[in-house]
């Protein structure tokens, strides 16, 4: 499923990951480290909201 | 106008814009507004943000005033808009200062902005500070207030903390101070500002009030980069605004946003405005002609509910109602009752469409969504007065 920024709206999306960021292509949001941060605008995991 | 020594050593070099009215081309700055930078010259000299290009040649006087270029060893970057980083490559060049300070978010976005290769870039994380000599400098993150790369800039001796965008009004003035003006006037330009440009990150702005209540620093001077700044008790006062308006309150007054084309949505409207009115509620009527999109948001901002009108126009909504929406959608208003209303020829789309948007911005929708084919009759201002008055009774519960 994929997850949407509640601060910037940036969505991350599980085939992609977050490489930049240390996620690998794959990775569920659930199984992403609580201190990673949005790589737009470097909000929490807790800004994000599943896509509806 | 000349630098003014707002602190002891410290030294405000912005640039007054009386001219300006477009605000970053979306907002109105009706009455002008301010770009404020600083000098701090202490052991080592510090300049803190800049203006626009356009101000470059009175900045630079503003600047040489207070110290020469050369002598300028470091340079705060607290955000990159350019309204605050237009004078920036110019400065590198002028100071060839040792070090350029910017948060982490700045430091990525940097690149995209200038060609900085050679620049000395010490990236700032939140709370990291550096010794000027009597001063010190320490940094902190706000990301998203309003961009990703924000930071706060405080001096722990002069109690000073330099807020950049946040606690901004657009007002040009010879003054530097709050409480040199009215402070009414203040107030309401300080919630424009907020309504235009920072309402979409209220949570943010919920937490660093937060973050910065547990921290309990001694600040007796907040200085944002648009307009007056807030000494002693004004700090205090602007904080608390701050507060307020992330709360998303609401206020026992109507906002009518309307188009209208043979003046049939127009007649409805007033209706609409007598029922409300007739509960004791405050109702604003906003034709989409005659009030620009900022202003209508700023109304929006507190008012308890929105209502909508518009004609049906080649099976669509009349596009000055299109505008309004997308950009007060886009500012993300919370906690409103809506309902709307529009007369038709012969498809009547729209009141469906007003009805999705005001579902797209989660307001409680009020029915019925009344729609008149070509003239409104009696029973149409009936039914229009009516729903006002339910409206105006549901503002009243919300409020309660």
């Amino acid at each position: 499923m994929k997850y949407v920024c509640n601060i910037c709206g940036w969505v991350y999306d599980p085939a992609e990951g977050d490489p930049d960021g240390g996620i690998a292509p794959g990775t569920a949001f659930k199984d992403i480290p609580d201190d990673w941060e949005c790589p737009v605008c470097g909000a929490g995991k807790d800004d994000f909201e599943a896509e509806s | 106008m000349r630098p003014v020594e707002i602190k002891d050593g410290i030294h405000w070099v912005g640039a007054v814009d009386w001219n300006c009215r477009n605000f970053h081309g979306y907002a109105l700055s009706s009455k002008g507004t301010t770009y404020n930078a600083f000098v701090i010259d202490d052991e080592k000299k510090v300049l803190i943000d800049t203006v626009p290009a356009a101000f470059e040649s009175q900045f630079l006087c503003s600047v040489a005033n207070v110290t020469e270029f050369e002598k300028i060893d470091y340079i705060v970057v607290n955000h990159l808009e350019p309204d605050h980083s237009g004078c920036l490559a110019r400065m590198v060049e002028l100071c060839k200062p040792e070090k350029i300070f910017i948060s982490p978010m700045g430091a990525k976005a940097l690149k995209t902005f200038f060609d900085c290769e050679d620049w000395p870039i010490v990236v700032a994380n939140s709370g990291d500070e550096i010794s000027i000599g009597k001063n010190t400098l320490r940094f902190y993150e706000t990301k998203m207030l309003h961009w990703p790369d924000n930071m706060f800039t405080f001096i722990p001796e002069a109690k000073m903390l330099i807020s950049s965008d946040a606690f901004g009004q657009n007002w040009a003035t010879s003054e530097r101070f709050v409480d040199e003006v009215s402070k009414e006037k203040v107030s309401d330009l300080m919630a424009q500002y907020y309504a235009n440009i920072v309402n979409p990150y209220s949570a943010k702005v919920i937490k660093t009030l937060d973050f910065f209540g547990e921290l309990n620093l001694d600040i007796d001077m907040l200085c944002p980069d648009h307009g007056l700044m807030f000494r002693g008790e004004d700090v205090g006062f602007a904080l608390a605004k701050y507060a307020d308006y992330a709360a998303q309150k609401t206020t026992n007054k109507a906002v009518i946003v309307y188009d209208t084309m043979w003046k049939s949505t127009e007649k409805m409207a007033n209706a609409i405005a007598s029922g409300i009115a007739d509960e004791g509620v405050s109702v604003r009527l906003m034709n989409v002609k005659a009030n620009h999109h900022s202003d209508i948001m700023s109304e929006v901002f507190d008012a308890g509910a929105v209502i909508l009108g518009s004609p049906t126009h080649n099976n669509g909504i009349l596009p000055g109602m299109a505008d309004v929406l997308t950009y007060v959608k886009g500012l993300r208003p919370q906690n409103k009752i809506g309902a709307c209303f529009g007369s038709f020829g012969w498809s009547g789309e729209c009141v469906k469409i007003l009805r999705g948007w005001l579902e797209t911005m989660n307001m409680e929708v009020i029915d019925p969504n009344i729609k008149t084919k070509n003239r409104p009759d009696h029973k149409s201002f009936e039914e229009c007065y009516e729903l006002g008055r339910e409206i105006a009774k549901a503002v009243k519960a919300k409020n309660a």
